[in-house]
């Protein structure tokens, strides 16, 4: 990134770029602080999350993870044919994009409502019931999938604005960087989602 | 102020120019006007607290309602006035001045956050009238309590987390602008000292505030849902709250602090006539103290249940941060030496920032040192050193600054005899306000309680007969500013002869800040 000072208040791509990426910073520490508790948590209860991950489906946790991963190939796509101007195909992968995303959240949907029929949700008798680190599994289970379950949708709500905006023809082959920066936010959202798959489904 | 900005074309009318405009001199005078109004409202309630403590067994007001103003005070003082404080009012007025740009890089972003600001100020209010009464938890809204308690805490948090986010959006913006927005030749060494801080402010800003956020996130999410983080009957652990609290809001005492500190850098040149001591030690020892203000947050916690290595460890680091402190005071007092000192009120609130902030950093250590700590936990000795650091320091500054660039602001000149009275008042008054509260703490009157026993009643009636001094120098103040501001004498354009951007521009400015773009050769503060 270069540093030389500009001074056109147009536009500016990298300070536009630059302005995206100290955002991201702010959403990686807001994981963040769940991250700390999750870790705290995990070394003073370690077999307790051992045994509740179990219980997780790790195939839903795996189709979940390859359709975000591959929504993060299509986003990236659609940022490639932008640059050469060809705003049809990257409408269709934006549209793409956004149908993953729907995808991650009706299997996430059915995954919850899964344990919650089990009467396994926070504050619940069921829960209660079992160990402490059992209940605080399921409590950061919810909490930081939670999170990132907005998250999702915040990205599909901005990707859907810029849909409208390339078939409108404002974010073209010249002007571009907001689909750019909102193909940054959808990485940062595949990215937390890597973390959180190993954490609550692989590492049993 | 009939000329500048203020008379700029716009698409709206009357107040709407103003809650609409993305001109960052006006979002700076809109966050001004709210701040203040803010401040009297949390002075009030501070004149209130000491009122009810002006002898033991005064029983004007429950010890119920006494909880909740001291909470109310505190989450106005803190998260109304004095974090989002110098750099929403003054740095965005004078950031893109000062490095010669037209406006912040995302000036709508800049508008957002003062709506930010003010929604969350609107719901931390309407919590006191609405659900089950106003919040009695203290500013610092510790578990278990905040979340058993039955009064309207998660309404006044969710305010506090919509603040947070309007301070992230200032710092992502100012710092963007730094780096992107400075005037042709304006190099990262001729950057003016105030610049330097906010850049350091906007890395806290950035890198702290999303702590607080998750953490309030988390009060609400227990509420509503009891999950079960920090309550032990489910296996959480209180403590690990009281972490994620400071690891935001010691940093947050530095986005208090610094650009005070930046502030009193920038006046201390133009009334001395002289270049500042030690630019790039001044520079850096910012990013120092908000580097190693990240790492201390512990001190907070020593009476809480931690093991000893780490509160030796955080004790240490504590001492550290006073290393780059004491370097900005003894590179200030530097600066006045052999120089021509024009003792005017911004620099007279800057001699009082100097002496009180150092009487506040000073006990600050005495509290950083494990044995002492355990004597003051917890007293009124707190809650003098956190209003001789934050009134006495950046609020000082804070004033400082007002009253250096109020020229610049309005145009006009404030009343120069009105001002040294209303800082002699205020000064007397801070001490005798604070000072016995020293006195207090030392021999044991813990902090937040309604009543005290009678062997505490005279430095209890002295600090209450301070309060109203203070207040009455901040209302002649206040009256000063405002009636200066319709009809003080024409100021011109360059009042002290300073020699950093602003100044070099009319007075107000015009709405696109410069009639050309500056080209900068020298550094900033060049006085031969
Ligand atoms: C204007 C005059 C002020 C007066 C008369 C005043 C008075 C007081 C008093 C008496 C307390 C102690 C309450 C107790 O522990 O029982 C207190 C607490 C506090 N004050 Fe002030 N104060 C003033 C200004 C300020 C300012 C300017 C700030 C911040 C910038 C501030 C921040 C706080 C905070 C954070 C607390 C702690 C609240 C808590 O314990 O939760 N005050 N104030």
């Amino acid at each position: 990134m270069t540093d030389a000072p500009i001074h056109s208040e147009h536009k500016d791509y990298i300070g536009s770029k630059l302005g995206m990426w100290f955002f991201l910073f702010t959403e990686i520490i807001l994981f963040g602080g769940l991250f700390l508790l999750y870790s705290v948590y995990r070394s003073l209860h370690h077999d307790d999350f051992h045994r509740a991950a179990t219980e997780l489906s790790v195939f839903i946790g795996t189709v979940n993870t390859v359709i975000l991963i591959t929504s993060s190939l299509t986003v990236a796509l659609a940022i490639n044919a932008i640059k050469q101007d060809r705003r049809a195909s990257a409408a269709v992968l934006l549209g793409v994009t956004i149908a993953l995303g729907l995808l991650f959240l009706v299997n996430k949907y059915f995954e919850w409502t899964g344990h919650i029929h089990e009467g396994i949700y926070p504050d619940s008798p069921e829960l209660l019931a079992k160990s402490h680190g059992t209940i605080l599994f399921y409590g950061l289970y919810y909490v930081m999938t939670g999170l990132h379950g907005i998250h999702v949708i915040a990205g599909m709500a901005v990707l859907a604005g810029v849909l409208v905006m390339v078939l409108r023809g404002t974010v073209n082959g010249k002007d571009y960087v907001k689909l750019e920066n909102s193909g940054l936010f959808w990485h940062l959202v595949d990215l937390i989602w890597i973390y959180l798959f190993p954490l609550f489904y692989l590492i049993t | 102020m009939t000329s500048g900005f203020y008379t700029a074309p716009s698409n709206h009318r009357g107040i709407f120019a103003w809650i609409f405009s993305t001109d960052h001199k006006r979002i700076g005078l809109l966050y001004g006007t709210s701040l203040f109004t803010f401040f009297l409202v949390g002075m009030s309630l501070g004149l209130l607290m000491r009122a009810k403590l002006i002898a033991p067994g005064v029983h004007f007001i429950s010890a119920q309602t006494y909880n909740s103003v001291f909470t109310l005070h505190g989450v106005i003082m803190i998260f109304l006035f004095i974090i989002p404080g110098i750099p929403a009012v003054l740095g965005n007025f004078l950031l893109p001045l000062q490095i010669g740009a037209r406006d912040v890089a995302f000036p709508r972003i800049n508008l957002l956050s003062w709506w930010f600001y003010i929604s969350g100020a609107a719901c931390a209010l309407t919590s006191l009238f609405t659900g089950g009464g106003p919040p009695d938890t203290g500013w610092t809204f510790y578990v278990p309590y905040s979340i058993r308690t039955g009064t309207n805490v998660s309404l006044a948090v969710f305010g506090v987390f919509l603040l947070g986010m309007s301070s992230t959006l200032t710092g992502l913006n100012f710092l963007t602008t730094i780096h992107r927005l400075r005037a042709p030749g304006m190099k990262w060494k001729r950057l003016p000292l105030f610049v330097w801080s906010l850049y350091a402010t906007g890395w806290v800003q950035l890198l702290a505030t999303p702590i607080l956020a998750i953490t309030l996130l988390l009060i609400i999410v227990e509420r509503f849902f009891g999950v079960g983080f920090f309550d032990p009957a489910k296996g959480g652990d209180p403590i690990l709250f009281e972490h994620l609290f400071w690891i935001y809001s010691h940093p947050a005492v530095y986005i208090m602090i610094l650009p005070g500190m930046g502030v009193v850098t920038e006046i201390i040149p133009v009334f001395s006539r002289r270049s500042i001591f030690g630019y790039t030690a001044i520079a850096l020892s910012s990013l120092g103290i908000a580097f190693f203000g990240y790492l201390v947050w512990g001190h907070h916690m020593f009476t809480s249940g931690m093991s000893d290595e780490s509160r030796m460890i955080f004790s240490l680091l504590t001492f550290l941060v006073a290393i780059p402190s004491g370097i900005k005071v003894f590179n200030w007092v530097a600066s006045f030496y052999k120089g021509s000192i024009e003792v005017r009120a911004p620099l007279l609130f800057t001699l009082a920032f100097i002496f009180l902030f150092s009487i506040g950093g000073l006990t600050g250590l005495v509290q950083g040192a494990l044995a002492t700590n355990v004597q003051v936990h917890g007293t009124y000795f707190i809650v003098a050193h956190f209003h001789y650091v934050m009134f006495g320091g950046t609020a000082f500054a804070f004033f400082a600054g007002i009253y250096y660039w109020f020229p610049k602001i309005t145009g006009r000149m404030y009343r120069e005899g009105v001002a040294k009275t209303a800082w002699f008042l205020l000064f007397v008054g801070f001490n005798t306000l604070y000072f016995p509260m020293f006195v207090l703490g030392w021999e044991g009157m813990p902090r937040r309680y309604y009543d005290y026993l009678p062997q505490f009643a005279l430095p209890n009636l002295i600090s209450t007969i301070g309060s109203w001094i203070l207040a009455s120098g901040i209302i002649l103040m206040a009256v000063n500013l405002i009636r200066s501001a319709r009809s003080g004498e024409a100021a011109g354009n360059n009042p002290w002869g300073g020699t950093t951007l602003e100044w070099h521009t009319s007075s107000p400015p015009p709405a696109e800040n410069f009639e050309t773009v500056p080209v900068v050769t020298t550094g900033p503060y060049e006085y031969s």
